[in-house]
């Protein structure tokens, strides 16, 4: 029983992580861009939601959904602000300006909030239920449930409707997807608010059911990177499948091996991809 | 006779400026600054040869730096040879890393490259702070008082800087020798566009990991010269995520790719940041990243060539406007 109750717990993180991950692979898969500020994206969503608890009040529909607004208007001006005037420049540029986002947003946290730990208080979501002998906690169940939905919206979202199919004929082709009457610019600012939404939500999600400190940014964007490498880089459902991997993996590692290994078995996941599958379960080469 | 040029009057103008700095400044507190300048300028001159000339962005060499940081102490406290001795261990630890993170990433965009450094790095940290032999979370201490002189345990500051200032001039004198041979024309190419090297017969994949081993051998050395000098190591301050930051920023503020443009982000970047550690006080580090990041997000997005590059643009204009108004004059 302990056994499945452990399967289950890292099936349900592991869905938390492939919402946040799809909001990166859209962004490398749009515009070959790799971004180093997401895991710090998930965390001010869930400050975000700390916030809105505290000061207004309301349950988690209505943080969640506060966290995924107000990430989408940061993914979009960081993107207006930064990204769009480095997405040409060399690589080195590139790299440094997400990743000199990542320490200020990093860092700027801890100014504000300190590096103490901080959960929200009880929600309506509190309380376990039981089901076939095994203890879930409702919050990481509903949270876990949401995310899936999420993360599958996304993926059907970019396939089946002709927002999605713009943001695709840009990131196939950009000089063809602006001949067909479509603006690159506002397609990939409208990614960047997705990505950053997709990982706000995501935070918020979390907040509900795990304690958190502004530390957390980097532990997220390293599993993000770890996610988007197993799935395939690009493919929304390659990290759906794959962050419910990576949670499984997460748990059993820390259970069986001892909770300080869980991030160490992840990241030798990660060295081991790169020397035998880059590509990823989803991805083209 | 050969006229001096105005560079080659500059560099000797510099090693004069750095010879003669702990003269000038004989207090313990201007000393300290300079040897913490001389140990930013190595590691990032070591960063910039694989990062800045070869164009392969690693946010994860702290590895390296770690890895020459725990091996002197390692030997010192398994079987109690002097520091200096771990030396060459952790530099072949640290060639035998980059090989390993090299041949697998390298044959993909350079992206999977940064990925890649900034996990392992985290990787090694992590591990190191659960594994007994080197310390775990504690770390490493070497000795306490100088058994002999190759124990390089010194009471100033004075001998550090000497010993610092002669690594880092091998290493510029390296970085300027490849700079002028195939080799570095080879980073360079590779820089500008892989693509386009690689159609002109570039070894592209070798070129890489050997700019990538020279990077993290010298690396490794910097990690080594700071251990002797500090006497001790732990997670944090070998393999931690700020130790890789500050050899990025350091060369991209003085300019990526340019033979000294990690000595002048130095020369910026270290007395700034022991001015904003007194202003701010104790609890400033923090406020120090936070400018940090700021400074790194603004040379990404306005001038991604560095102080080097954008002095380059500017001092034309400036000598122009020199020159007529002293005519005018």
């Amino acid at each position: 029983m302990v056994f499945v109750q452990v399967i289950v717990g890292g099936l349900l993180l592991g869905a938390i992580y492939a919402l946040f991950s799809s909001g990166l692979t859209l962004i490398w898969g749009m515009m070959n861009f790799i971004n180093f500020a997401h895991g710090e994206f998930v965390m001010l969503g869930m400050y975000v939601a700390l916030l809105v608890v505290t000061w207004v009040g309301g349950g988690p529909a209505i943080f969640s959904i506060a966290a995924a607004l107000a990430l989408f208007v940061l993914g979009v001006g960081i993107y207006v602000s930064l990204i769009r005037h480095v997405i040409r420049a060399p690589m080195l540029a590139q790299i440094l300006s997400t990743f000199g986002l990542a320490l200020l947003l990093r860092y700027s946290a801890f100014w504000v909030f300190s590096a103490n730990f901080v959960s929200l208080p009880q929600t309506s979501l509190g309380g376990t239920i039981k089901l076939g002998g095994i203890f879930l906690p409702v919050a990481q169940l509903v949270a876990g449930a949401v995310a899936i939905t999420l993360t599958l919206g996304l993926h059907f979202t970019l396939t089946y409707t002709t927002v999605g199919s713009k943001l695709l004929a840009v990131a196939e082709d950009r000089a063809a997807a602006m001949l067909m009457g479509i603006r690159p610019d506002r397609m990939q600012a409208l990614a960047w608010g997705l990505s950053a939404g997709a990982a706000g939500i995501a935070g918020a999600l979390m907040a509900t059911a795990y304690p958190w400190s502004p530390s957390v940014g980097e532990t997220f964007g390293l599993i993000a990177f770890v996610v988007v490498a197993l799935g395939g880089f690009g493919s929304v459902l390659g990290s759906l499948y794959a962050g419910l991997i990576i949670g499984l993996i997460q748990a059993a590692s820390a259970f069986w091996l001892g909770a300080i290994y869980k991030d160490i078995v992840v990241y030798g996941l990660f060295v081991a991809l790169l020397w035998l599958r880059p590509q990823g379960l989803m991805g083209k080469a | 006779m050969r006229k001096f040029s105005s560079p080659r009057v500059g560099v000797l103008l510099l090693a004069a400026g750095l010879l003669l700095y702990p003269m000038l400044f004989t207090g313990p507190f201007y000393r300290d600054i300079g040897v913490t300048f001389l140990l930013a300028a190595i590691s990032a001159s070591a960063w910039n040869i694989v990062g800045g000339y070869a164009g392969q962005v690693s946010v994860g060499h702290s590895m390296f730096f770690g890895l020459g940081a725990y091996t002197p102490l390692l030997v010192y406290t398994l079987w109690g040879w002097p520091p200096i001795a771990g030396i060459p261990l952790g530099i072949v630890l640290s060639l035998a890393l980059a090989v390993l993170i090299g041949l697998p990433t390298f044959r993909l965009t350079g992206h999977y490259f940064s990925m890649a450094t900034i996990a392992v790095a985290e990787l090694i940290r992590i591990f190191f702070g659960t594994w007994d032999l080197v310390g775990a979370a504690i770390g490493l201490q070497g000795p306490a008082v100088a058994r002999s002189f190759w124990d390089l345990t010194f009471r100033g500051e004075l001998p550090y800087y000497y010993i610092f200032l002669a690594v880092l001039g091998i290493l510029l004198l390296v970085t300027a020798t490849l700079e002028r041979r195939r080799f570095g024309f080879y980073m360079r190419a590779i820089k500008a566009s892989e693509r386009a090297a690689k159609s002109l017969g570039v070894p592209v994949r070798g070129t890489k990991i050997k700019a990538l081993a020279l990077s993290a051998a010298f690396t490794s050395a910097a990690g080594s010269l700071y251990v002797i000098k500090t006497g001790f190591i732990d997670p944090d301050s070998g393999f931690g995520i700020l130790i890789s930051v500050q050899m990025v920023i350091v060369a991209a503020l003085g300019g990526a790719g340019t033979l000294f443009g990690p000595l002048v982000g130095a020369l910026i970047l270290i007395p700034l940041q022991s001015a904003t550690n007194s202003w701010f006080g104790g609890g400033g580090s923090g406020l120090t990243y936070i400018l940090y990041g700021g400074i790194i997000v603004v040379i990404a997005r306005f001038e991604p060539g560095g102080l080097f590059e954008m002095w380059q643009r500017v001092a034309p204009k400036l000598r122009k406007r020199f020159w007529s108004r002293a005519h005018a004059a």
